[in-house]
Order: C-alpha cells, then sequence, then structure tokens
C-alpha cells in the first residue's frame, strides 16, 4: 500500500487540504472524508451516473477520478449548486413536476441537467433524453423528468410552459 | 363504476372545504432530498462504528473445506474475521415456510454458510475493519479451500431422477405445487372451435435499487439494546426478525428507517447478510455497517420471474374465450426466501391468469423449484407480469387464430363493468372493477383505428411498427391473507396517531414508511383535509419501531389503501376531540362547529370562533380555564385493515406502439399508454409517477433485464455495464389515464397502485412486437426481448 498523498483543491468555493490514499476514488472522498454525502455511489464503474460531479467546470464521474488527479482543481457538488442558488429553479421544477421518488439519483440527475441547460438553451425531449441517458432512474420512468428539465429551460427563455 | 370524477356516496369528511384529496400537491420533504441534504443509510456513521465485508462463494454448490483467516486477522485495522460457525453461536438459523402454503418447504439458512455453499454469492465469512477499505483488503487474504459440487441449475431438469438434490433431508428439490381446476376445462376446449397453446419464458431479473441494501446494527451493551438504521419497507418486521434470532425480546429492538435509495420489493426481504450484520454488532459490542457493492447486489439482492409457463386457451369464432390452462415452472435458487417465502410469486400466478375475462374453465399447476442460483422473491408487481404476459399473449394468439382483431376480443370477453361483486375461477373476489370502461378510454386516448392505419400504411414502405394492447388485474391493500394467516408476524394493519401541538400545527405517526412513493404527502393530504388544517401544518414521522404505531409498512400497495384509511379514521377522532374542545370554550354545541384553514368556525354560516393555535395555548398552558372535569385530549390513534375482501383488486389497461427493425432485431419505443383504475386518487401526480415508473420497470424486463447464469451457475452479468437497465434515452413518453371506482370498504375508497405498470407492460410490448412481426409469420413468447432473441425468431441470427 502506498503513502498517504497531500492535496489541495477547493470544493464549491471552499479551499481543501487532505492527505488521501492514491487508491481513493473522488466519490469515496467527497463522501467519507468531507462528509459531502449529497454525491451518490450507485454502481463505482461509472455506468449509472449517481456520482455526478464538476470538475473544473465540466460534469464527470466522481467514482471515475481519483482524488488525487484534482489536485489544483474547483469541484463543485451537489451541495454547492444548491447552495449558490444556481440550480434553484431547476429544483423547483422538479418539486412541481414530482420527477423524484427515492431522491438518490436527483443530486447527480439536477448536476447533470444542469450541465445541459448551460449549453443548450432550447432543448427538445429528445436531446434532453440523450444527454440524460446516462443517469439511472430506477423510479420515475424519466417522463417527468424530461418534464421538468423542458419546463425549466422553457422558463429560462422566459416562455412559459 | 364512474369515470374520472369524485364518487357520489354521500358527503364524506373528505368532500370539504379545501380538501387536498384528489389534488395535485408537492410533497413535503422533496427539498432535503434534492440538495444533498438526505439521510440514507449509506451516508451514516456512528462512533466507533466498523465495517463488514462479505467473503463470498465463488462457486454455485461447494463443500467448505476450511477457512485460514490467521494472516487476515494480522493485518492492519482489522477487528475480527467471524465465520459461519461462529456467527451460529450469536444468531439462530430460519426456514423459509409458511403454513398456507401447503406442502412448501425448505432447508435451514444461517447468516453466514457453515460447511456448504449453495448458490455463487452465499457469504462464507465476515471481515470487519476499521474502514471498508481495509476490510476488503483483508478479504482478499482468508484462505478457503472449497470441495465443488455438482451445481443444480436448470430448472427443467431440477426434479429430474438423475439430477442431485440440494438438500437430501428435504427428499427432492420440489419446494412447493399448486394444482387448481376450476370448471370443465377438459369439456371445454373439447368443445372449441380452436384451442391455441405456446410456452412462454421469462428470464431472471433483478430490482437494481440504485442505493445498494446498506444496514448499520448497533448494539448498547449498556442499553442491553440493538438499534437497526436500515432501508426497509418493513421496520416492524425487521424488528420481530431480528430480536426472534438474536434471542432477544422485540422491545429490545429497534428499527429505524430514514431516507431508502429505492425498494420495489428489494427491500422488503432480510437477508442473510443483514442477519449476520445485526449479529455482529452483537457480537462486537459496537456499530457495525454494511452497505452492498454493486456486484453483491447482482448476486444477492433477490431475484425474480425465472418462470416457464407453458398455457392453453380455448377460443370459438365468435370470439368467445373457453377455458385457460397453463402449466408454470419457476426456480427459487436454493432456499425459500425469509420470512416472506418465494412461493408466492407461482401462487400468484395460478390466482392471476385468466383474471379479467369470463372464462370460468381454469386448469392451472405451478411447481417450485430450488436450484444453485441466487434466491427468487417477491419483486413489484409479484406474478402479475408473468400472469398478464401469460394471458393476454394467449388472448392475442387466440384472436389472431380465429381473424379478430385483439381490441374486439377483448371487449367480447373482458368481465363486465356492471357485473361487480364477483369472482375469478381460482377464487379472487372482485369487489369492483371497469375492465371495459379502462379498454374504452385507452381505444380513445391512443386513437387506435388511426394507429391501425398508420402501421399498415408504414409497411407499405417497409416499416415493421406494432401495437400491443394487454388488460390487467392488480393484487392491492392486502389483508391478513397473504403473510399473517401463515404464521408470519408480518402486520397486515397500519396505524397512525395525530396530534395538535401546542401552537396547532399538527404531527402524524405513521406506521407506513416511504421510499419515495408519497406516503408522507397522502398521510399529510388526509389529515390536513379532514382536519381543516394546512397541509405545511403537518409533519408526518415514520421508519421508527420505537416513535409509530405498529404496522405492516409500505409493500404490495398497501401505502394509500391501508395506511392512508388508519390517517383518516384518526384525523377524525382528533377533529371531533378539538370540536370537543372549541365547544366547550366558546360554549356551543359541537355539531355546529366545523375547523376550515387552522381555525374553529361556526359550521352554517362560517364565521370563524378560535383558531387552532389559541385553542392548543388553552388546551396545554391554561386548562385550569376549561369547564371543571373537561379533559381535552389533542391525539388520537385509529389502525385499519380491511376486513371483508382478503385484496382490493384493481384492474387496468396498457397499450405500446413501437417499431421492430427485422434488419437488427432493435426495438424502439415510440409511445406507452395506461388506464388504470386505483379508486380515489389522494394525489393524481403520485399515482401517474406510480405508473410511469411502474411501466418502465417492466419495459426493462421486456427489453433488457436479464441476471444470465452459466450452466455452472455462474451470474455471468453482475455489473450494470453488462446487465442493461432502461434508461432515458430508450423509454418512451407514457401517457396515463384513470377510471375511478373506490372500494366500500373503506370511507377513503382508495386501492393500490404500485403494481400496475409493471403487471402489464412487457405483455403489451410482446403483444406489440409480435403484432409488428406479423408480416413474417413469427411468434415470440420469451423475454427480455432482446435484438438477438427477435433475429433468431426471424431465421436470420
Amino acid at each position: 500500500m502506498t503513502a498517504p498523498v497531500a492535496i489541495q483543491l477547493t470544493v464549491n468555493g471552499e479551499r481543501v487540504e487532505a492527505q488521501v490514499l492514491p487508491r481513493l476514488n473522488l466519490a469515496d472522498f467527497l463522501r467519507d472524508q468531507l462528509g459531502l454525502t449529497g454525491t451518490h455511489v450507485g454502481c463505482e464503474h461509472g455506468v449509472c451516473g449517481a456520482c455526478t460531479v464538476r470538475v473544473e467546470g465540466e460534469i464527470v464521474r466522481a467514482c471515475l477520478l481519483l482524488a488525487v488527479q484534482t489536485q489544483g482543481m474547483a469541484v463543485e457538488t451537489i451541495e454547492g449548486l444548491s447552495d449558490s442558488g444556481e440550480v434553484a429553479d431547476l429544483q423547483a421544477a422538479f418539486r412541481t413536476r414530482n420527477a423524484l421518488q427515492c431522491g438518490y439519483c436527483t443530486p447527480a440527475m439536477l448536476m447533470t441537467a444542469q450541465d445541459l441547460l448551460r449549453y443548450e438553451a432550447s432543448p427538445d425531449r429528445e436531446q434532453i433524453r440523450e444527454h440524460l441517458s446516462g443517469n439511472y432512474c430506477r423510479c420515475t420512468g424519466y417522463h417527468a423528468i424530461i418534464d421538468a428539465v423542458e419546463a425549466t429551460a422553457q422558463a429560462r427563455r422566459g416562455e412559459t410552459s | 363504476m364512474n369515470d374520472g370524477v369524485a364518487v357520489t356516496r354521500g358527503l364524506s369528511v373528505l368532500d370539504r372545504p379545501n380538501s387536498y384529496i384528489g389534488k395535485t400537491v408537492p410533497r413535503p420533504n422533496l427539498d432535503r432530498l434534492m440538495q444533498g441534504r438526505g439521510q440514507y443509510v449509506s451516508d451514516m456513521s456512528l462512533p466507533r462504528m466498523a465495517h463488514v465485508v462479505f467473503l463470498r462463494s465463488p462457486y454455485a454448490h461447494a463443500r467448505i473445506v476450511s477457512i485460514d483467516a490467521a494472516a487476515a486477522k494480522a493485518m492492519r485495522g482489522v477487528i475480527a474475521v467471524v465465520t459461519g460457525a461462529e456467527l451460529a453461536n450469536v444468531i439462530t438459523p430460519w426456514v423459509g415456510v409458511l403454513t398456507h402454503l401447503k406442502g412448501l418447504k425448505s432447508a435451514p439458512q444461517h447468516a453466514i454458510a457453515i460447511d456448504r455453499v449453495c448458490w455463487q454469492g452465499e457469504a462464507v465469512a465476515a471481515i470487519v475493519a476499521s474502514s471498508r477499505a481495509l476490510a476488503e483488503d483483508a478479504a482478499e487474504q482468508v484462505m478457503v479451500d472449497y470441495d465443488e459440487l455438482t451445481p443444480v441449475t436448470d430448472m427443467r431438469t431440477a426434479l429430474a431422477t438423475e439430477t442431485p438434490v440440494i438438500h437430501p433431508d428435504l427428499g427432492d428439490n420440489l419446494a412447493f405445487e399448486r394444482n387448481l381446476d376450476a370448471g370443465e376445462i377438459d369439456k371445454a376446449f373439447a368443445g372449441s372451435d380452436e384451442v391455441v397453446e405456446a410456452e412462454f419464458v421469462f428470464g431472471r431479473h433483478t430490482g437494481v435499487t440504485l442505493e445498494p441494501r446498506a444496514v448499520l446494527a448497533d448494539w448498547n451493551p449498556g442499553d442491553q439494546r440493538l438499534t437497526i438504521y436500515q432501508g426497509t419497507q418493513a421496520p416492524h418486521m425487521v424488528q420481530n426478525i431480528s430480536a426472534k434470532h438474536l434471542g432477544l425480546e422485540e422491545a429490545q429492538v429497534r428499527v429505524v428507517c430514514k431516507d431508502v435509495g429505492g425498494s420495489f420489493g428489494i427491500k422488503v426481504h432480510i437477508y442473510a447478510d443483514e442477519m449476520a450484520t445485526y449479529a455482529l454488532a452483537k457480537l462486537l459490542r459496537r456499530p457495525v455497517k454494511f452497505v452492498a457493492d454493486r456486484v453483491e447486489s447482482f448476486n444477492t439482492d433477490i431475484h425474480a420471474r425465472d418462470h416457464i409457463c407453458k398455457g392453453r386457451i380455448g377460443v370459438n369464432k365468435d370470439g368467445t374465450i373457453t377455458g385457460f390452462e397453463i402449466d408454470d415452472l419457476t426456480g427459487i435458487g436454493p432456499y425459500s426466501m425469509y420470512p416472506r417465502t418465494s412461493a408466492i410469486e407461482a401462487n400468484q400466478v395460478v390466482n392471476l391468469v385468466g383474471g379479467p375475462y369470463n372464462a370460468p374453465n381454469y386448469r392451472a399447476r405451478a411447481r417450485v423449484v430450488f436450484q444453485n442460483k441466487n434466491v427468487t422473491c417477491q419483486y413489484r408487481a409479484v406474478g402479475h407480469p408473468i400472469a398478464c404476459s401469460v394471458t393476454e399473449g394467449l388472448v392475442d394468439l387466440a384472436a389472431k387464430k380465429i381473424g379478430m382483431d385483439p381490441v374486439e376480443i377483448r371487449r367480447r370477453n373482458l368481465i363486465a363493468d356492471d357485473a361487480y361483486p364477483c369472482a375469478s375461477p381460482s377464487g379472487m373476489k372482485f369487489e369492483a372493477l371497469s375492465h371495459q370502461a379502462s379498454l374504452d378510454k385507452l381505444f380513445a386516448m391512443m386513437d387506435y383505428d388511426a394507429l391501425r392505419a398508420e402501421q399498415a400504411e408504414l409497411r407499405k414502405q417497409g416499416i415493421y411498427r406494432g401495437i400491443g394492447i394487454a388488460s390487467f388485474i392488480e393484487v392491492t391493500n392486502p389483508a391478513a391473507a397473504f403473510y399473517g394467516v401463515g404464521g408470519a408476524r408480518i402486520s397486515s394493519q397500519d396505524g397512525v396517531t395525530v396530534r395538535l401541538d401546542a401552537t396547532g400545527a399538527v404531527i402524524c405517526q405513521t406506521s407506513l414508511t416511504e421510499q419515495g412513493q408519497g406516503s408522507e404527502s397522502l398521510t399529510a393530504q388526509i389529515v390536513g383535509s379532514v382536519l381543516g388544517v394546512s397541509m405545511n401544518k403537518v409533519r408526518v414521522i415514520l421508519g421508527d419501531t420505537d416513535n409509530t404505531p405498529y404496522g405492516g409498512g409500505t409493500w404490495a400497495s398497501r401505502g394509500a389503501g391501508i395506511g392512508g384509511e388508519a390517517a383518516l379514521q384518526s384525523a377524525k377522532v382528533l377533529r371531533s376531540n378539538i370540536l370537543d374542545v372549541a365547544a366547550a370554550i366558546l360554549q356551543a354545541q359541537p355539531g355546529d362547529l366545523d375547523i376550515v384553514d387552522n381555525a374553529v368556525v361556526d359550521a352554517a354560516g362560517g364565521a370563524q370562533r378560535i383558531e387552532l393555535h389559541e385553542l392548543a395555548r388553552i388546551v396545554y398552558f391554561r386548562p385550569d380555564t376549561l369547564p371543571p372535569g373537561f379533559q381535552a385530549e389533542l391525539m388520537a390513534t385509529r389502525h385499519y385493515v380491511p376486513r371483508d375482501y382478503p385484496f382490493a383488486f384493481t384492474n387496468g389497461v396498457q397499450a405500446s406502439w413501437l417499431e421492430v427493425d427485422p434488419n437488427t432485431g432493435f426495438i424502439k419505443l415510440l409511445k406507452h399508454w395506461v388506464v388504470e383504475d386505483c379508486g380515489t386518487l389522494i394525489n393524481p401526480q403520485l399515482v401517474d409517477e406510480q405508473i410511469r415508473g411502474g411501466v418502465v420497470q417492466g419495459l426493462g424486463a421486456a427489453m433488457y433485464e436479464h441476471c444470465i447464469y452459466d450452466e455452472r451457475g455462474q451470474l455471468t452479468n453482475a455489473n450494470m455495464a453488462d446487465y442493461l437497465v432502461p434508461m432515458a434515452g430508450e423509454m418512451p413518453d407514457i401517457d396515463v389515464g384513470h377510471v375511478v371506482s373506490p372500494t366500500i370498504e373503506s370511507e377513503l375508497g382508495a386501492k393500490g397502485a404500485g403494481e400496475a405498470g409493471t403487471a402489464g407492460a412487457a405483455a403489451c410490448v410482446a403483444n406489440a412486437v409480435n403484432d409488428a412481426l406479423s408480416p413474417f409469420d413469427v411468434t415470440i413468447t420469451e423475454i427480455p426481448l432482446t435484438p438477438r432473441l427477435i433475429l433468431t425468431a426471424l431465421g436470420v441470427a
């Protein structure tokens, strides 16, 4: 076993210094060392999307990235996006549309949906489905999630749904 | 039956000003889940907490010759390595049988295997360490010497004389058999114009809850109490079973269930590794946490289905269905699951086949056999998808045989909406169903004739689209008939306590649990409506055996119908008590008062008399001002269980519109429709989303999901890359409509809606695929409908 490595990064805008084992993945680091349990672990091999976070502005699977790889980088999680209000309207649309049931996929679903809406102001349902196609939800059947993202896009464009 | 509007059964407590019943209101407590502030068991941590990792058998069937844990025990961070024999001193084994399933047998199962492993993935040792990673490191150093035994994997030969018997003490590999013979099926078939038969094959699949099973058990020797934090659907069942096998009084066990990352029946059972975790906490006198990883989930979460069902249907040229006959075979793994048993699904298949139709002649046999694979047990829509696929597949084959449209044959044979109450040949009692109205509504919603025209037009261009229809019945609101009568201490009743606090807010404690279906919402909606209190003043507490009434929990579509009725009845009592207090304060008659918008008002005229917060202030802080001898009771509890009917059957119908590419075998789902009847709709949006989620679970089974075992009993696709689940990109939009036939057994009138989507989705997809491929004259009666299966049927693979 290799020795812990010192890393420095920012997480949700806060500077973090930590000692991590090289084998520790980012999801476990966020959850177990920083207590940011909004990042969930579903499959631990990059398929289910539950651990989606933002690193340097791009969404990534936190289970496929080692914590040591985030040295010097900016990591954002659902806690950060919630506290800053960046996804408040998306969360409101999810609430109105009941686009979550157990809620376990939801933080990552919101991260991924926000990623789409940052780059595409007018996604159609097909595009929304495609962009979210790496995020597994067992509860909703996706229809309500697509509706909520579509409604948020419309509202951000100043249209009413 | 009443189409889409509230029932007219006299003004009920729910038909009140500002009622939340029948209204789409957002569920409480969604914000914390969306902000990443949920409290799932996998998020929890306690002081001195240790982590357990289970070393699991790589063989489907093997004798354990020796276990050498010396090296592992010496590793950094390792607290203990515990074998099955050692743990058996702490926790007793169990046998998963129920007395009402006559003849059901199983063998004693231990928390950790002792001498022998019976499926790939059965735990052989527990490694407890200060972190999960260190426990996993140590697990690699535990040396187990196995003597591999012949695995029994093919259910078709499980009963053959040359096949080894998995549990020699049981005599054979037959766990359970049920035979039913109603009417005169031989005579009916002999007199039919046509008899059509087919063999239906249902792959094994599993729940794939996004949060794996997770448990944190905390034995406190100081209190002599065990606190179990677990994502379970049935906390009181967990309390009973854990106490029983650990030699504790039930009062020594508290089960706490916070947020749960998906359940669907996966988390309504008690697993050996969970039992082992409880026992380890007791043995090691500290909190022990187990969170299954995804590979463990695939190898140990209950699987479901895995049926081969031969079916026959008799039909006359005028479309009259004369009878059904089935012979069902299912493999359940090496043990009947505990405590609900693994015979329920086959039993349900026998109960449900032919259920929507007027067909009094019915013969059924179901056999449940042991095999060296992971256990199967009750998963969402238990038995329904099999019964529905067999029934609706046969009906479509019959229609095709006599050249009749699939909708028309259903119209001619579905039980008439005015024929209730009635019973099925299998003895199921139907209080009030609406098959015909549901089919009519579906027909209109999907614009059936236009789709048929489009289908014909596209076929000329070499585009193969199909329409599939599936009517179904759904078992909901189970009374004691499900488990209690068989001797299981699994409660079929639920209880709700409501109280008005000192500020006029309301606190409800319910024995229901919440896994996202909306138990909290429906409880708050009902209580708020009955009390005349706004929903934001109603807080719901659930999932804690120390702090809720005793009850069943949330499974088998029982929450709204049973827990909801208990909420209604308890709120009625509290309302009456509040009005008694108000009458005493106001020197009025209780009957002349009402509660509206958090205040007591005159029933006539609606003038406000006293706000609830003021009433509560007087009760709690100035009782001296109340009349002598008057004792206010601002807390009430009521329980409920259905008594007239063992189950509240619901019904519905689904349709699928899809396209099959005969060159690739790919299916594109274009649209899906559901009309269902769950009685009173408490929150239409929540019902619709239960239906949609259920449909997609059924679509997964229909098209993708399959636990693929090889002949040695090795699960070959135990990961999410190889086991396919439905994702957003492939799923269709789903239109949902309702017909409303409330149950008259309860004041609320609600029946369940959780199984409906899953019950019929695979059946209508299979029927649609066969419809699309009808020009090729092939019939496929197997799921999942993979491209390979379709190409093989088309003769091009």
